[in-house]
């Protein structure tokens, strides 16, 4: 439960006793975390155990459906952004998130882009194409994409599509990355690259990642959150939590004795 | 064992060709068709097929271009009528209504709509719009077709953005779009082939329908001048020049129809063309 080991690090987002409800049922209990700003946190667990709900709060994915609700504290620099009175829209221009399926919108990669930033606002061409060099040089996806870019987004390979989604989040300068196992379409080698980006990414940006790949948290992330049927078991260091956890549920999970 | 393995052989053949023969009446009865329809057809097309009145029966030339423009006029406005509605239905189904009740009370009229007799369509607007205005009209026969097109356009509507992966909703969301951008800049497009499809389909189909124009449009000598008069139509004239006994007449009869039949066909060949270019790209 503790965030000892991050505290020293300034938080972007508090988490605090965070409930959530598919209707009647609870399905997210009491969760309660600091993200840290400029860095990777990584949640694991298994299957259902709540991961991917707790990750789609943070920019109010859930309120797009009939029945789903969440209680509790989620402060985004200070200010609750479970508050109605909070717009969505502003909140998912600070909160960004990729999606385990690669979405490329059926334009050309350019649009793809610039697609966010209109909604933003930024009509001037010039400004449009410097940003968008910049989101996709910022993606590692500039020098293959540089000579197409009036192609369509669907027609790049897997792994850079989802590349495009990272430049296309990028592109509107949000202040968080949400990641909802963004490599579990991928092969090996996008997988690889996808995870040098988060590594480069955290420079500038907060980044979540929900992952089902053990190796890969370990890989990526700074501090690692282990969920358990919608409780967060044990939140720390990714060393500690790989080497020395303290709950013997984590250690079940993380060895592979269950889930 | 060997007898039995004869056995499957024999019922194999049988069945083989049993399936074949079935398969090759189908077909061999479309060419009938289309062969005949266009040998005696293309005789009737020439240019003044698409540019004159029709003459009385007996007189040299004659065509029948008002009721080709009057076809084109119907169907065009029946298409400016059921597009906007059943686009709009559609994506209140697949978007908003989804499985609320009324949601589903619209699928099932709409399926029920799609499967109604399109004689029973024009005697409903006989009733509601030809009665009550005193006259056949090109409007009458426009919406009468229009109300065919309807449930195809609905339903087309739904299946195509339901096949847009939620994921692409949420994307485009979680860039802060609002739903109705969303919508029109996205999804839209994402379900833009199969959706020009489905309309183009329905559009080639109530071009073809005669009933329905019967109670309506009915017929007319004459050019049009006025979507408040009867309209001249291909199908309702070919459906007076066969029964006529004037063998000029059946002529142009042979003409209306190759010229429906070719229209429907290169319209539904063109669409199947364009869908089958659009998922191997």
């Amino acid at each position: 439960m503790s965030d000892s080991n991050v505290a020293e690090n300034e938080v972007t987002i508090s988490v605090r006793n965070l409930n959530f409800y598919y209707g009647d049922k609870q399905v997210l209990f009491d969760n309660t975390l600091d993200i840290a700003k400029n860095k990777v946190t990584a949640f694991i667990g298994p299957s259902g155990c709540g991961k991917s709900t707790h990750i789609r709060c943070y920019n109010r994915m859930f309120s797009l459906y009939k029945g789903h609700r969440a209680e509790g504290e989620l402060l985004l620099d200070g200010e609750n952004i479970l508050d109605p009175s909070v717009p969505a829209l502003n909140l998912r221009h600070r909160v960004g998130m990729i999606f385990q399926k690669p979405t490329p919108f059926p334009m050309s990669i350019f649009d793809n882009i610039a697609y966010g930033m209109k909604l933003h606002g930024i009509k001037d061409k010039a400004e449009t194409e410097d940003r968008v060099e910049k989101a996709l040089r910022g993606a590692a996806l500039w020098d293959e994409v540089k000579d197409m870019l009036k192609k369509p987004g669907t027609a790049l390979s897997g792994g850079q599509q989802q590349r495009l989604c990272i430049a296309r989040a990028i592109a509107v300068e949000p202040e968080v990355i949400l990641m909802d196992e963004p490599c579990s379409a991928l092969d090996p080698i996008a997988t690889t690259k996808i995870e040098e980006l988060i590594d480069e990414l955290k420079q500038q940006y907060t980044i979540v990642i929900v992952t089902h790949n053990m190796q890969q948290a370990a890989r990526v992330s700074d501090s690692t959150v282990f969920f358990y049927m919608g409780k967060i078991i044990e939140a720390g260091n990714t060393d500690e939590i790989f080497t020395m956890p303290k709950n013997q549920q984590t250690e079940d999970y993380i060895t592979g004795r269950f889930g | 064992m060997a007898s039995n393995r004869q056995r499957r052989i024999a019922i194999n053949s049988i069945v083989m060709v049993a399936s074949t023969a079935a398969a090759m009446l189908g077909i061999i009865m479309l060419a009938w068709i289309l062969i005949d329809v266009a040998i005696k057809g293309l005789a009737a097309i020439n240019w003044s097929f698409f540019t004159e009145l029709p003459s009385p029966p007996g007189m040299e030339g004659g065509g029948l271009g008002n009721a080709i423009l009057g076809t084109f006029i119907m169907t065009a406005a029946a298409a400016l009528m059921a597009i906007p509605a059943g686009v709009l239905a559609g994506t209140y189904l697949a978007e908003f209504g989804k499985t609320h009740p009324f949601a589903n009370i619209v699928r099932s009229l709409s399926d029920i709509l799609v499967s109604a007799p399109s004689i029973v369509i024009g005697v409903f607007i006989y009733l509601v719009i030809v009665k009550t205005m005193g006259n056949f009209s090109g409007f009458a026969g426009a919406a009468a077709l229009a109300i065919i097109m309807l449930p195809v356009v609905v339903r087309t509507t739904e299946e195509m953005l339901r096949l847009v992966p939620n994921e692409m909703r949420e994307a485009a969301l979680a860039l802060g779009s609002p739903y109705w951008r969303m919508m029109l800049s996205v999804i839209f497009r994402a379900a833009k082939a199969g959706m020009i499809t489905g309309i183009m389909l329905a559009i080639a189909r109530v071009a073809g329908e005669t009933a329905p124009l019967l109670f309506t449009a009915l017929n007319s000598p004459y050019w049009s001048h006025s979507l408040n008069e009867p309209m001249a139509n291909l199908t309702v004239t070919l459906f007076n020049y066969a029964m006529s006994p004037y063998d000029d007449w059946h002529t142009l009869a042979w003409g209306a129809a190759f010229l429906i039949t070719i229209s429907v066909l290169v319209v539904t060949i063109i669409m199947r063309y364009v869908v089958r270019t659009r998922r191997t790209q």
